[in-house]
């Protein structure tokens, strides 16, 4: 299983990079690898030009903003687990990288490599889908921001234009004492999720839910955030009552089969890690209001 | 200094090399002027092969051939490859050609094969050979192929059986006609493969001047290579050595002959340059043989007292394309199903069935676990029909240790009438529930589900045939450095053979593993051999170094009493010497008497002795030896999502003498591992067309460190009377009851919702299904 | 050869320049390129971990990186471990647990587990098991494994106190 022939390419700037894009035909971008290399060694993508962003410094910062996570598009998966920022202000994004693959995986594989192959399971891509993340693309014909939801345009496809290079992310952090939670049910440790529930609870004044976001990957080609049953959470008292009746209205969510994992299971799962991730934000959301 | 003989837990004299990255696997075999090949595969499960057009890819710079069936010499042509156990029943074999002739029947079967400079070259040009297809029919399920109307895996075929046989004790029917209490069981057992870390491989090299063959093939039998490659290729036996270098695990499938070694043997003689080929992981999913799948609808009929009465039933077994070992995968399942029980009537009647589809052949276990599945869902359905414990069912049907040796009343693949040797499984199983807390069980399952938590446990009873005959080969030799080397056809892929055979033999001269050294798999070294199989080298090559270095023990000290001028009975061999008991200081080192052994020109052999201090012994035992063993396994099943988690494992083994308990413990945590995977995740999916849809390690899953549980062992010794050292084998012991135990206890943690399991793995989607409106938990 | 870069990659602690294709795998050019033997390939697509090795300090699968990826880095292989021939105590502890069977996951746990231990040199069972989980034993089960990085982390950290 070897790649086929290529033209190897390793700019040092994002503008070089943008300029190869323009110019060469045939072209996609390397990142951690661990999701294109094996389809090149696979030989199901042969690309004539591979676009090495490994070099290039300035994708890879990783800092707080404006209430909001910056983070270029190479920044390490293994930087975010270890970044106390992230643990402080997001510790749901901990509890997802968790779940992703393995350390050697976490150690080269990052954050715009995961958004741009956009695995329908992907927890990084589920969160980015939950926090409302904005993507910076650029080109050589400029910059623009993408919103998450118009980012994930079908299986495996972004909205990116084939010249088109992720810079960064910016990834709005939950407000301090929402709380939140990330499950998953996957068959293995570090397998890609076969369904995915992250959850956001905002509590008010007399505890009752004043929002409630939730994101459900595994069941369509990009992760899906139920509107009607966020709205439907407001005002609700965080008990299993209003539990089961998201999780009911989670199973009734669209869901695609395969010879491997039928949609029926999909749907099952989805109302049980939905009631599971409401009834552990609410927990900490509880938590974060007596602490 | 430490005792590393019979019975110890020597440290292995592998590892060193192993762990500095020092391991020789075929892969690391680099011979000057080395090529490379790959293969063009079919990408139809079953078609007729029409025309190919090999031009762009010979015009791929680096690329020196381009073989097709066309291509190939004269005796290759002719023939297709040995069919290893032919067997009367076998109505209509079918064996491929060592590239398809015209007409490929499943999705992988080789059509060409590219020799080029690199690997990288050799898959560039196969890319650009162009192959014409019709595509035909293909057949995906052996259930479905027996189906009147049914497509044909081979065009012209008869049909798609490949073989019918009945296993029968008794008279079932009538039996069965009187029985008051009759259960019927229907178990499907999925497909799946050995996935050992190496993937295949060979190094071929053709000596032109003395027209022979060298082969490195990573294997586990350099003398059934051999063999193949004779006939096959219609070669003397001095043209073709195989070597053995270090194996990556093999399981089974590393033991049969493959297409893919005929071809590259062929390349290096047309190009007069060495060629290597290994296999990539997607190929091994394609073209290494697989196990299973197996249908089987199975009766039981016991009296009051839950005595089995009878068992019978019908096993469809899937042999997928060809028939490379006959019918000897579903015989060794059906004659295992009786296991330790007393089953006074017994009736199996075994199709074997064509499909499109990788061949199956033994993988671990060797269809004993789909038997011992089999038998033991039988047993927990009568517990369970009956309202008594499953373990006091089991207990009422044991053959008692006092009828050893038992003959069971059916015909095993070694033509010999199942005869159990020796074993005491009243004593296993109370061993292994005395392990497993047992009889605490109850109290732990009531306490969890008053916590909404589903415990269940399960028990299984296996007895398997191991040392399988008809031998193997151990020349033991003390040559003139004094050093003592064992040569055997035994070919070890991870077994510790290299320690284990070095252990006995050290141990008759009195020496340190460090002075012996255990060769294995070269067809040079040592002329017959059979190979690493079927939980057969501690009988077979153990017994054999047994015998051959008692032998040269006794050899050196008639040798030593003779130089020495004293008797044998006052010599001791210790510390690589023959001395005087009395006078330990008076002595003649294994060196001395090696070359006084290999004699001097022009001088007689002293005391008319045969020269050398060397023997060769080819233990042939008269039977199999039965291993046994109770598997209890304790799981914790989620019935919101189906996942199961092992909680607690337990085994107790019995595999008589034991050379090396570390080495034994190991193989049955191993095993254990297989039976985890084979319960709980392995499957091998197909789409209708018998194309394989899993076809990469992320949709096969293999179990992790955090799958396989830790495995709480009790050892049981009952000697076997059939070799000298009362060995039997461990190779698949922690495998075979593994399924039964698992799938009983997930059953077992879902009898509040009435949950019966038929099948094997059983996956969480499954038991989700299974469960229905239950699986809604806390979300109802 | 196709396209083709000169490279300088240092692999346990010698530099080594080559002149190597562009789409030559790090697993490729270590095992072949400079015959460094033990680093073993299993899957060629990330899952089974035999090919793990160590860049700048850190785990990574050979089998997913180019060689010319390592042009100016630093790469260690199982064949750093033993100085001088002698096995390291996280080896020695694998021949005396009964670590391996027939050695071919081998180095690859052994690198993963060099980088664990470093980072974590009091782990429980439960936290070496996980991070195992990107090496896949077809052999041993596991415990034999597990028993050997508990062991090994045991020792060191007595050598160290």
């Amino acid at each position: 299983m070897k790649p086929a022939p290529f033209v190897y390419h390793d700019p040092r700037t994002i503008a070089e990079a943008c300029d190869l894009l323009a110019t060469r035909e045939n072209a996609r971008v390397l990142a951690g690898g661990q999701s294109l290399m094996p389809m090149m060694n696979f030989r199901a993508v042969t690309p004539g030009h591979l676009i090495d962003l490994n070099r290039i410094g300035e994708l890879s910062y990783l800092r707080v903003a404006n209430g909001a996570l910056e983070v270029g598009a190479m920044t390490r998966q293994r930087e975010l687990e270890f970044s106390t920022d992230v643990g402080g202000r997001c510790p749901l994004l901990h509890e997802a990288l968790a779940h992703v693959g393995h350390r050697q995986t976490r150690n080269r594989g990052t954050l715009g490599g995961s958004l741009c192959h956009l695995d329908p399971s992907a927890e990084l891509v589920n969160v980015t889908a939950l926090l409302g993340g904005t993507l910076h693309a650029v080109s050589t014909r400029g910059g623009r921001n993408i919103p998450f939801p118009e980012f994930a345009v079908g299986y495996l496809t972004t909205s990116l234009a084939p010249d088109e290079l992720l810079a960064g992310v910016t990834l709005p952090l939950p407000r301090s004492g929402h709380g939140q939670a990330f499950v998953e049910f996957a068959r293995r440790r570090g397998d890609f999720s076969i369904v995915a529930c992250s959850a956001l609870l905002g509590l008010d004044a007399r505890g009752n839910i004043a929002g409630a976001a939730i994101a459900l990957s595994g069941m369509s080609h990009a992760p899906v955030r139920p509107a009607a049953i966020e709205r439907a959470l407001r005002g609700q008292k965080p008990d299993a009552a209003a539990f089961k009746a998201a999780a009911a209205e989670a199973a009734k969510l669209d869901a695609a089969g395969d010879p491997f994992v039928s949609a029926g299971y999909r749907r099952h799962l989805a109302r049980v890690l939905t009631y599971r991730a409401l009834e552990q934000a609410a927990a900490r959301a509880r938590e974060t209001a007596h602490g | 200094m430490t005792f590393t003989g019979f019975g110890a837990s020597a440290k292995r004299k592998e590892d060193p090399a192993l762990l500095r990255g020092e391991g020789q696997f075929v892969d690391d075999i680099h011979l000057p002027g080395m090529l490379h090949a790959a293969f063009v595969r079919s990408p139809h499960a079953h078609a007729k092969l029409g025309r190919i057009d090999k031009s762009a890819a010979l015009a791929v710079p680096g690329v020196h051939a381009v073989l097709t069936y066309a291509d190939l010499p004269e005796p290759v042509r002719r023939q297709t490859l040995p069919l290893l156990v032919p067997h009367p029943a076998l109505r209509q074999p079918r064996m491929p050609y060592a590239l398809a002739k015209d007409e490929v029947c499943y999705a992988g079967e080789p059509v060409a094969c590219v020799i080029a400079d690199s690997r990288y070259v050799a898959e560039d040009s196969a890319d650009r050979v162009e192959v014409e297809y019709e595509p035909l029919p293909a057949v995906n399920d052996c259930r479905a192929a027996l189906e009147p109307g049914a497509p044909l895996a081979h065009a012209g075929a008869e049909s798609n059986a490949a073989a019918r046989f009945p296993i029968k004790v008794g008279d079932a029917d009538r039996a069965f006609a009187g029985a008051a209490r009759v259960y019927r069981e229907r178990i499907y057992q999925h497909r799946g493969g050995p996935f050992f870390m190496e993937c295949r491989g060979a190094v071929a090299q053709y000596e032109a001047p003395t027209q022979s063959y060298l082969l490195y093939v990573s294997s586990q039998g350099s003398h059934r290579q051999k063999r193949c490659m004779l006939d096959l290729f219609d070669l003397g036996d001095h043209q073709v050595r195989v070597v053995t270098p270090d194996v990556g695990g093999g399981f089974g499938p590393k033991g049969s002959y493959y297409p893919e070694y005929a071809n590259i043997a062929v390349a290096a003689r047309l190009l007069d340059r060495p060629v290597k080929w290994i296999e990539d992981r997607r190929e091994n999913f394609l073209a290494t043989h697989q196990e299973r799948d197996q249908y089987w609808d199975m009766e039981i009929a016991v009296d009051a007292d839950a005595r089995i009465i009878g068992v019978r039933g019908q096993l469809i077994h899937e042999t997928g394309a060809y028939v490379p070992w006959g019918i000897v995968l579903p015989w060794i399942t059906a004659t295992t199903v009786p296991g330790p029980y007393v089953i006074p009537h017994f009736k199996l009647d075994v199709v074997s069935v064509y499909t499109n589809k990788i061949q199956t052949t033994p993988v671990r276990g060797a269809g004993r676990p789909e038997a011992v599945t089999t038998m033991e869902r039988l047993m927990d359905r009568v517990a369970r029909e009956l309202k008594l414990d499953p373990a006091e069912v089991r207990r009422r049907n044991f053959i008692r240790p006092e009828q050893m040796p038992y003959n069971v009343g059916i015909i095993f693949r070694d033509g010999r009438p199942v005869t159990y040797d020796s074993g005491d499984y009243p004593a296993c199983q109370a061993a292994a529930l005395r392990a497993a807390d047992y009889e605490g069980f109850l109290g732990r399952q009531t306490k969890a589900r008053r916590a909404g938590r589903y415990l269940g446990i399960g028990i299984s009873n296996a007895v398997e045939a191991t040392g399988l005959g008809p031998y193997e080969s151990a020349t033991v030799r003390v040559s003139t450095s004094g050093k003592i080397v064992v040569y055997t056809g035994a070919t070890p892929q991870g077994q510790s053979h290299k320690t284990t055979l070095a252990q006995i033999a050290a141990e008759k001269f009195g020496v340190g593993l460090e002075d012996v050294t255990v060769v294995t798999g070269d067809t040079a070294a040592v002329s017959l051999g059979i190979g690493t199989f079927a939980a057969r080298t501690a009988v077979n090559a153990g017994s054999s170094v047994h015998l051959a270095a008692m032998e040269v023990a006794g050899k050196a000290k008639k040798i030593a009493a003779g130089m020495m001028e004293c008797v044998e009975s006052d010599l001791e061999l210790a510390d690589g010497n023959v001395r005087l008991k009395s006078a330990p200081d008076v002595k003649k080192s294994l060196r001395e008497i090696a070359v006084k052994a290999v004699g001097t020109p022009g001088f007689s052999m002293a005391g008319g002795l045969p020269p050398g201090l060397e023997h060769t012994a080819h233990f042939t035992p008269e039977q199999s030896v039965y291993s046994n063993g109770t598997h209890v396994a304790e799981v914790e099943v989620d019935i919101e999502t189906g996942a199961v988690t092992i909680r607690r494992y337990t085994v107790a083994h019995d595999c008589g003498r034991v050379i090396n308990p570390m080495v034994v413990d190991g193989q049955v945590v191993g095993g254990v591992a297989h039976g985890v995977g084979n319960a709980l995740f392995e499957r091998m999916v197909y789409d209708e067309n018998a194309q394989p849809l899993s076809a990469t390690f992320a949709d096969y899953l293999l179990p992790l460190a955090t799958d396989v549980p830790r495995v709480d062992m009790v050892h049981l010794e009952t000697p076997s009377p059939l070799n000298p050292l009362g060995v039997k084998g461990a190779g698949e012991g922690g495998t075979i009851p593994a399924i039964a135990a698992i799938i009983s206890a997930v059953e077992n943690a879902l009898a509040p919702f009435g949950v019966t399991i038929a099948e094997a793995p059983i996956t969480p989607q499954r038991i989700v299904e299974l469960l229905g409106e239950h699986a809604l938990g806390r979300t109802r | 050869m196709g396209d083709a870069r000169t490279i300088a990659v240092t692999v346990n602690g010698r530099v080594h320049e080559r002149t190597v294709e562009t789409r030559l795998t790090l697993s490729d050019f270590l095992r072949h390129d400079l015959n460094l033997t033990g680093t073993h390939v299993g899957c060629e697509h990330g899952v089974c971990g035999a090919c793990t090795v160590l860049v700048n300090g850190r785990s990574a699968r050979s089998c997913l990186m180019l060689a010319v990826q390592c042009d100016g880095q630093e790469v260690a292989t199982v064949e750093s471990l033993a100085k001088g021939g002698k096995l390291n105590p996280l080896q020695q502890a694998f021949q005396d647990c009964h670590g391996l069977q027939c050695g071919f996951c081998t180095p690859g746990i052994l690198m993963t587990l060099t980088e664990f231990l470093r980072d974590h040199p009091a782990p429980d069972e439960a936290a070496v098991r996980d991070a195992m989980t990107g090496n896949i034993c077809r052999c041993t089960g596991y415990q034999g494994i597990v028993d050997a990085a508990l062991a090994a982390a045991k020792r060191m950290r007595e050598t160290r106190s």
